[in-house]
């Protein structure tokens, strides 16, 4: 749908972009707003004595009103980022390094991307608490009844993303928080691979922080989002100290900090990205996520259905979002990426940033497919086919 | 060498690669190498006993041509002295770099004679060979 939006594919026709779970392509709506920053008002942001930064300031201010709108939060809970990874770092450094205590217990999993299994792996390392796993089951999901089991009086906070970036399912979060919270545990979700595909509604879902990235949702790359629920932030600690995030200051023991959540941006924010990432969230806005996930969906469907045909590939997850990985036989997931490649089929291969799914799914490497809205059935078609013969992959893979 | 015979050769060495072993080779130097940009991954183990290079065999997961690469060096690098294997890699290298070289010495790597042509591809090319320099590296540095 809308692929006349995309420059993009008007330069590169032959252009099939599989790779959505990396990053996404840009519409034009996104980039003129960009543009239309640098060339007409490119001022600093917080310096309104003049036209044209006043303008900044009410432009990403009203991205701030935009973004909270999107997932049904409060202006003041959204902290622009850079991305999700500098979320989730804020969150686990910021927020819970300074609450948790050498008994305590953080809850992931083996499916969790890079940018949230680190950051508690570095706190634990820190201050000697201790991350667990919670199981996955033979679907390698996660079920509200593993979450429980592996809840013990220790543990303080569980997180998670909500549509794993892997496997691609989606968690019953709403389930999760509910249950958490009637322990006293806060949960973080990483809605890098969600929020851009999904609803998300952080107060239906009650879920204490989340994280997402402007650029899997078609927007700049360099900006991202933190929520969290205001008292939260109240609570949290900044990690970074300059201009801007202060009120006044003039000794160490006086420093007065600006309120949240300004005080978690120092320093001249990536206003043109922010400006930009706006004109994304009118866009999705304007087809509506329900329809881009229902197309996804469907697309999705498909290209399990067509490559079931195949024999000699293994499907590793037909999950409930646009993410499909699999394995041809025989064939290193480089080498049949490389191949689709020369077909102007971009794919992933690897561990996607997992590096210990391994652990429970034995396949440490896999080719992964993600969708978006833009994708056809056309583009699945071809990429079906080219799967279809192993000989001529073999041959053409070098 | 055409095109299609040095596709063979390459298929020819990932299909059957030589001295590949699924396991760890105990009393052998062992020697990781792998890509940041990639996942290709090979654990190379070393046999040299009074500065031969008597046997390397090698595990792991790669990509096609990497894995056709690592057969080939093993290839052409047993029964070579540590002198002559480290001139063997100069002479590779010059190959890759578009240098003169003699071709003889570089034997059935030249298979990879026209790798500047895929610069994405020269990673998968040279991993075993960055692996083997750091072994003999540190094999003279213990040893002489």
């Amino acid at each position: 749908m809308n692929r006349e939006d995309f420059p993009i594919l008007k330069s590169n026709p032959n252009l099939i972009y599989f790779d959505n779970g990396a990053t996404t392509l840009k519409p034009k709506c996104m980039i003129d707003r960009t543009k239309e920053y640098y060339e007409l008002y490119s001022a600093n942001a917080h310096r309104g004595d003049y036209g044209i930064s006043l303008k900044v300031d009410m432009a990403f201010e009203g991205v701030r009103e935009s973004t909270a709108k999107f997932i049904n939060a409060e202006k003041n809970e959204i902290i622009f980022t850079s991305g999700s990874t500098e979320s989730l770092n804020l969150i686990a450094f910021g927020y819970f390094k300074n609450r948790l205590n050498s008994n305590d217990e953080i809850l992931i999993s083996y499916a969790e991307h890079a940018s949230n299994v680190l950051p508690w792996f570095r706190i634990q390392s820190e201050i000697g608490c201790k991350v667990n796993f919670i199981p996955l089951d033979n679907s390698e999901h996660i079920t509200l009844e593993n979450v429980k089991k592996s809840i013990t009086e220790n543990t303080k906070v569980i997180s998670l993303a909500h549509i794993t970036n892997v496997i691609g399912d989606i968690r019953p979060i709403k389930e999760i928080v509910e249950y958490a919270h009637s322990k006293n545990i806060l949960v973080v979700v990483d809605g890098a691979q969600s929020v851009p595909h999904i609803k998300t509604d952080v107060k239906d879902l009650d879920i204490d922080f989340l994280a997402f990235s402007a650029h899997k949702m078609m927007g700049p790359t360099g900006v991202g989002v933190l929520y969290g629920k205001y008292n939260l932030l109240k609570g949290m600690v900044p990690l970074m100290y300059g201009g801007g995030m202060n009120e006044r200051f003039d000794s160490p023991e006086c420093v007065e900090l600006k309120d949240v959540p300004t005080r978690f941006e120092a320093g001249t924010p990536n206003i043109a990205g922010v400006i930009g990432f706006g004109a994304v969230l009118d866009y999705i806005n304007s087809i509506g996520i329900d329809n881009i996930y229902k197309h996804e969906v469907e697309l999705k469907d498909y290209m399990i259905e067509k490559l079931k045909e195949i024999s000699h590939v293994n499907i590793i997850s037909n999950s409930d979002s646009g993410i499909v990985t699999f394995n041809v036989e025989g064939i290193f997931p480089q080498d049949v990426a490389v191949y689709l490649d020369k077909y102007n089929i971009c794919v992933r291969a690897g561990n996607h940033c997992a590096k210990i799914l391994k652990n429970e799914t034995k396949v440490n490497n896999t080719v992964r497919a993600s969708l978006y809205m833009y994708n056809t059935k056309e583009e699945i078609d071809k990429f079906v086919d080219l799967l279809r013969d192993k000989d001529k992959i073999i041959r053409e893979m070098i | 060498m055409n095109s299609l015979t040095k596709r063979e050769i390459i298929l020819d060495n990932y299909s059957n690669p030589f001295n590949k072993v699924a396991e760890e080779v105990p009393g052998y130097i062992k020697e990781n190498s792998r890509n940041e940009s990639c996942i290709d991954n090979i654990d190379l183990y070393i046999d040299i006993k009074d500065n031969i290079i008597k046997d390397i065999k090698f595990s792991g997961e790669a990509c096609a041509i990497s894995t056709a690469s690592t057969s080939i060096m093993i290839k052409n690098l047993i029964g070579k002295s540590i002198e002559e294997a480290l001139n063997y890699m100069t002479e590779f290298d010059n190959m890759l770099e578009e240098k003169e070289y003699n071709s003889d010495i570089v034997g059935e790597a030249k298979v990879f004679d026209e790798t500047y042509k895929q610069i994405n591809r020269r990673t998968c090319v040279i991993l075993p060979y960055k692996g083997i320099k750091r072994a003999l590296k540190e094999y003279l540095t213990k040893n002489n």
